[in-house]
């Protein structure tokens, strides 16, 4: 068991250096100076106060599609929708934090809600499909991040818009609605508390329920789950509703915390990057923070190369291919470990 | 009549539908291709997107459409050989390499544009080619048919004459019995010495040479220039193509045409006072409802019936 | 018995030497074997399952890689690292499972790798006349335009004889390729190969059906945990003999039946006129049957005819097109596997790696996978950690699973120590009813008797038991009563099993004798079943 975790470290440790290394080659083919834009890349989130402050608020709504992504994922769901529910979420919030009059603290709760019950609508929808006519969840999701997307820009743009901004924005949300932010250099905001609550609850949920332990069955080996007596329809489409849920969360938070009135033209890409953090941390969410905080790590390294350098932040995105072919390669490293095992099997022999 | 109605019954619609249907139907043949040797290949979108934009680069330097087009193909192949090695050789889950390379698409072009352009957005500062369209002789003078099928991008015809060389490959040669012996019983190839990687990568390059197509198809025929995300999802929509098509050339054909009528309907509906954002929804939903329809059809036959 | 072969003036033609291999899950499957075929003998290599036959012979074929030892055919060394490559130097594999692919034809099948035509095209004509001929030169004749799915098993396996043949094997080898024959197609398969070995073929035969290696092989070598135990002449040795080496001890295989009860008891599963239509076939037509306290009700049927389906029907994992089940007095027809299951229902499955466990999950994860909602495991919403881990314990210990401890993925156990998680998980809920679908399949000597051992503990107190099995003599020495299904119906209905004559079941398995369907009904429900 112990020779596993450590092999996966290691398989894991690997895999990043060799993307940073890609990555660097990538860097020198385009850039004139490639090890100071490479410089810039990975020194980038520890440079400023302000800058430590973005990266480590980026790692926040990466840690809620992660735990959406892992969700789905432990029950062996390739539901895509993150992407699309934690934009769709991110506009309910929009939406009720601007039409709605309440009290503090009950407006911010009424807007994590609607950012819920948005996302969870987007993880019903493949759910119902896969569940009542076993349309595959990949392609109903991956399409219905399309639909999110038009969607929530039509609200935006019909509904929601500042008319008196230049740019196509949302009016601000009131008030009432927000998260508190901590202090003046950064964005950092209580949503990180919700965040830390939500990572305790997915994990309680998969490995300290009963019905965690459906999902984790049904990911394993589905017709088990079925011969068991696991209710696997059941499971399959609660497991999209709560992974949405969590997406959709994610993207109220966001709101409330950061952005404080709609402002994205297209869809953040944070879902799609949540698939990435759930890789890394093996669909386990007590390690999906630090997954989150790595991959926010990237994400604002690239920018900060970006600005300073001749290299543009897209690059990252070889890095990140690199590691999801790398880390989820069954036979990456196989042979080491097959070396290994040889090796303590012929110990054991030699010591009886 | 209708204006909309009248439009959709005109044969300048019908020709609309042949050229949007184009890079769906070219996806949709890759999604045959790699399904039938046993391979889930959603890395389609990626091809796709690679593929046009490597089309408008080598169209820009060479000032050959032609180049362009190969270079195109080549780059979709390239991009299936990856996808082979990493499922094939490296074990990597097929729909987590997807992902991977889907995303090393959507990204990597724009830094790719970005490189040779300076831009993020469009190609257009890039004098690159289109294919040229063609006129069939006899066929452009018969009535209807001629307005429809009488002058369409090259590779609308190519396309065509795609799902005829795809269906005589897969059923009527030798490569082709193995291939589907491959997807459908690898231990069976297996046992008589037939390489299922071998015959599975060759599969991901036809898959990846026929997303190219699509790809080409999309910035130098449907456009002529580049743009981030042009795939705006096709390649996903042709896997929803091949499974309404029951994993047939001929099925993908028809089922590719139906999506390509809706993409084209929506084309059109843009004219009309409705929010853009609805009328660009309307692909993304037929899919969904047809997905849930033809599944829920399938079921029926099938073994989950109860619970 | 010796265990060194005696010189002899003819020199191998297949010679495996020092090898060893280890997977990757650190099971041993061959360490230091060396084995040794001569030319034109029928050689049978024998051993309970896991001995590392199988292993041994994917080495030979080129489909696992050895870690160490070498191989030489015709006195040179040769290195085969594909099926191609062992082809090329002809050797043939007829697998334990069947290498085709159901949809193609019998010739499609058999030309596969080599096949006929012009340029890229296929010549469907040339191929199906190539097979006919094939056919009868060698005395196993097909019909090479016939779907695969449509023929029957005995056929499928002269399709893989033939696919070796056509490749010019002159040495055969068969993995347990009586397994899934009936008696009489087991004796066309023996004078088919008898005729081969006239020819000049080299036979190797894989085989734990000891009688059958005494009748058919020239020579015998036993395999047991991966090591070779010994080679000699078959007419030296007797089955007595053989098997002690197979086990490292004496075996006695004995009928455990359990007592047939005294008068009428009651009826605790029902099975009323079930059918089921597969694709516009009756996959099971009219069955009836019932199991009662305490008794044993034995299923035989060569595989394939129907016995998947009605576990599956009974089992809720899929749902019948016509008909009843009754489980202890309740209606379970079309009901969810977790209904049925509250209703008292276990079932070990025919194919434990896809239903049977989760291999990856922990042997404890795997033991509640059909209690994890009920006490004390679980508070309905909760998981009591403490209860699984003592759960798990406790039937570590009683079940005698062999693991290091319960946190142990269960897919790296071997086979019998996962069959016994399956049998702890399923026969400590206490059920009224058990349904045993292969129960003994694939695990060695020892797991084979304990699984025998609970089945018959478990009628004596009271469980109905349903036992399903391809292994003609596990049914019939463990039950007391025995139906035999044929193209999914139920032809024959023996009230008494003891005593029964395996050549006549054979005939009710082939289809050549049926009795009345009425009488059937009549005799095992006791009146016809409306």
């Amino acid at each position: 068991m112990r020779r596993n975790v450590g092999f996966e470290l290691l398989r894991t440790g690997v895999a990043i250096a060799a993307a940073l290394v890609i990555g660097f080659i990538v860097t020198s083919l385009v850039s004139e100076s490639p090890v100071e834009a490479f410089g810039y890349f990975l020194k980038g989130p520890f440079t400023s106060i302000r800058r430590f402050g973005s990266f480590l608020e980026a790692a926040v709504p990466l840690t809620f599609t992660g735990l959406a992504v892992s969700l789905v994922f432990s029950a062996g769901q390739f539901n895509m929708g993150a992407e699309g529910q934690f934009f769709i979420g991110a506009v309910s919030a929009t939406a009720a934090g601007i039409l709605l009059d309440l009290p503090p603290v009950m407006h911010t709760i009424v807007c994590l809600a609607a950012g819920m019950i948005a996302g969870a609508i987007g993880g019903l929808i493949p759910g119902i499909l896969k569940a009542r006519w076993n349309a595959s969840e990949l392609v109903a999701s991956l399409m219905l991040n399309y639909v999110f997307l038009k969607l929530g820009m039509y609200l935006i743009t019909y509904h929601l818009r500042d008319p008196s901004a230049g740019a196509l924005v949302s009016l601000p949300l009131k008030e009432t609605s927000w998260l508190p932010q901590f202090t003046r250099n950064t964005k950092l905001h209580a949503g990180i508390f919700v965040m830390f609550l939500v990572v305790f609850l997915c994990y309680y949920f998969l490995y300290r329920t009963s019905r965690g332990y459906e999902a984790r069955m049904t990911g394993q080996n589905i017709s088990f789950a079925r011969y068991s007596g696991v209710p696997v329809l059941t499971v399959m489409l609660l497991i999209q509703v709560l992974g949405g849920a969590v997406a959709g969360l994610g993207g109220a938070v966001e709101m409330l915390g950061i952005y404080r009135r709609f402002q994205w033209q297209t869809s953040p890409g944070y879902g799609f990057d949540g698939v990435i953090v759930a890789i890394l941390a093996r669909n386990n969410p007590l390690l999906v923070p630090v997954a989150a905080v790595f991959l926010a790590y990237l994400r604002i390294g690239a920018d900060v190369m970006a600005m300073y350098a001749d290299v543009s932040a897209e690059m990252v995105s070889i890095i990140q291919a690199v590691i999801i072919l790398l880390v989820t390669a069954e036979a990456f490293l196989a042979g080491y470990r097959h070396r290994l095992t040889l090796k303590e099997v012929k110990q054991r022999a030699s010591a009886s | 009549m209708h204006p909309l109605l009248k439009a959709i019954f005109s044969a300048s619609f019908a020709a609309s539908i042949l050229r949007v249907t184009t890079p769906i139907l070219f996806a949709a043949l890759g999604a045959v291709v790699a399904d039938l040797s046993g391979v889930v290949n959603i890395a389609l979108e990626g091809m796709m997107l690679i593929s046009a934009l490597t089309g408008v680069i080598a169209s820009a330097f060479t000032g050959s459409a032609w180049i362009g087009f190969l270079a195109g193909v080549a780059a979709g192949i390239v991009v299936g050989l990856v996808l082979g090695y990493f499922h094939l050789k490296l074990r990597t889950n097929v729909i987590l390499a997807g992902i991977a390379l889907n995303l090393l698409a959507s990204q990597g072009t724009v830094f790719l544009l970005y490189a040779a352009a300076h831009d993020k957005g469009v190609s257009s500062s890039l004098p690159s080619k289109v294919m040229p369209e063609i006129q069939v002789p006899i066929l452009k003078d018969i009535p209807v048919i001629g307005a429809i099928l009488g002058k369409q991008n090259v590779l609308t015809y190519l396309s065509l004459i795609a799902v005829a060389v795809i269906y005589l490959f897969l059923y009527k040669t030798s490569f082709g019995l193995r291939l589907r012996v491959v997807g459908e019983n690898p231990d069976a190839a297996d046992s008589v010495g037939i390489s299922v990687h071998k015959v599975r990568f060759i599969a991901l390059a036809i898959s990846g040479a026929l997303a190219g197509m699509g790809g080409v198809h999309l910035s130098m025929g449907y456009v002529s220039w580049f743009s981030r995300n042009m795939t705006s999802g096709r390649g996903f929509i042709a896997l929803a193509a091949k499974a309404l098509g029951r994993t047939h050339p001929v099925g993908a054909f028809f089922a590719s045409l139906l999506f390509g009528f809706t993409d084209a309907l929506s084309n059109y509906m843009q004219s009309l006072r409705v929010p853009g954002e609805f009328i660009q929804m309307i692909p993304y939903v037929v899919t969904l409802v047809v997905l849930a329809v033809y599944s829920g059809r399938q079921l029926k036959s099938g073994r989950f019936s109860n619970e | 018995m010796r265990a060194q072969a005696e010189p002899q003036a003819r020199d191998p033609i297949l010679l495996m030497k020092g090898i060893t291999k280890v997977y990757p899950n650190g099971l041993v499957a061959n360490s230091d074997v060396t084995f040794e075929v001569r030319k034109g003998e029928i050689h049978a290599l024998v051993g309970e399952n896991g001995a590392g036959k199988t292993t041994l012979m994917k080495v030979l074929f080129g489909l696992e890689k050895p870690d160490e030892g070498n191989i030489f055919i015709k006195g040179e060394e040769v290195r085969i690292t594909s099926p191609n490559d062992a082809i090329r130097f002809g050797v043939g594999m007829v697998h334990q499972h069947f290498m085709l692919a159901p949809s193609l034809t019998v010739a499609e099948n058999i030309v596969l790798g080599a096949e006929p035509g012009k340029g890229i095209w296929f010549d469907r004509k040339q191929a199906e006349r190539m097979c006919r001929e094939l056919g009868e030169k060698y005395g196993l004749p097909i019909d090479p335009a016939a779907r695969i799915r449509d023929v029957p098993v005995g056929i499928r396996q002269r399709v893989e004889i033939l696919k070796a043949l056509m490749r010019g094997s002159d040495i055969l080898v068969l993995d347990e390729p009586t397994a899934v024959l009936t008696p009489q197609e087991t004796e066309e398969l023996f004078e088919a190969l008898k005729s081969l070995k006239k020819m000049g073929h080299t036979i190797i035969f894989i085989s734990h059906k000891l009688r059958e290696v005494k009748e058919l092989s020239d020579r015998v070598t036993v395999m047991r945990s991966g090591k070779v135990v010994g080679t000699s002449d078959t007419s030296q040795v007797t089955v007595e003999e053989i098997s002690r080496m197979m086990v490292g001890r004496d075996v006695v295989l004995r009928a455990l039946r359990p007592k047939a009860a005294d008068g009428p008891s009651e009826v605790r599963l029902l099975v009323k006129n079930v059918d089921v239509v597969r694709d516009g076939t009756h996959v099971l037509k009219d069955v009836s049957l019932q199991v009662r306290t305490g008794e044993i009700l034995g299923v035989a049927g060569v595989e394939g005819n129907g016995q998947v389906e009605l576990v599956e029907v009974i089992t809720g994992l899929s749902s019948c097109d016509k008909g009843e089940i009754w489980i202890c007095g309740q209606d379970a027809t079309g009901k969810s596997p977790g209904e049925i299951r509250d209703m008292g229902l276990s079932h070990i499955p025919q194919d434990r790696m896809v239903l049977g466990v989760a291999s990856r999950a922990s042997i404890s994860e795997n033991l509640i996978s059909t209690r994890y909602n009920k006490q004390p495991v679980s508070n309905g919403f909760s998981l009591d950690i403490k209860a699984i881990s003592k759960l798990g314990q406790e039937l570590i210990s009683r079940f005698d699973i062999k693991a290091s401890s319960a946190q142990q993925p269960v897919g790296t156990l071997s086979g019998g120590n996962i069959q016994k998680v399956v049998i702890a998980r399923e026969f400590s809920t206490g059920p009224q009813v058990i349904i045993a679908n292969q129960p003994t399949r694939g695990i060695d000597i020892g797991a084979t008797e304990s699984a025998h051992k609970y089945l018959v503990e478990a009628t004596e107190i009271g469980t109905a038991v349903l036992l399903v099995s391809a292994d003609l003599t596990e049914v019939m020495s463990l039950s007391n009563r025995l139906i035999v299904m044929y193209e999914g119906q139920v032809v024959a209905y023996f009230d008494e099993a003891q005593g029964l004559d395996e050549e006549e079941i054979g005939l009710y398995m082939l289809g050549l004798k049926r009795q009345e369907p009425d009488e059937v009904i009549a005799s095992m429900m006791g009146r016809p079943v409306e």
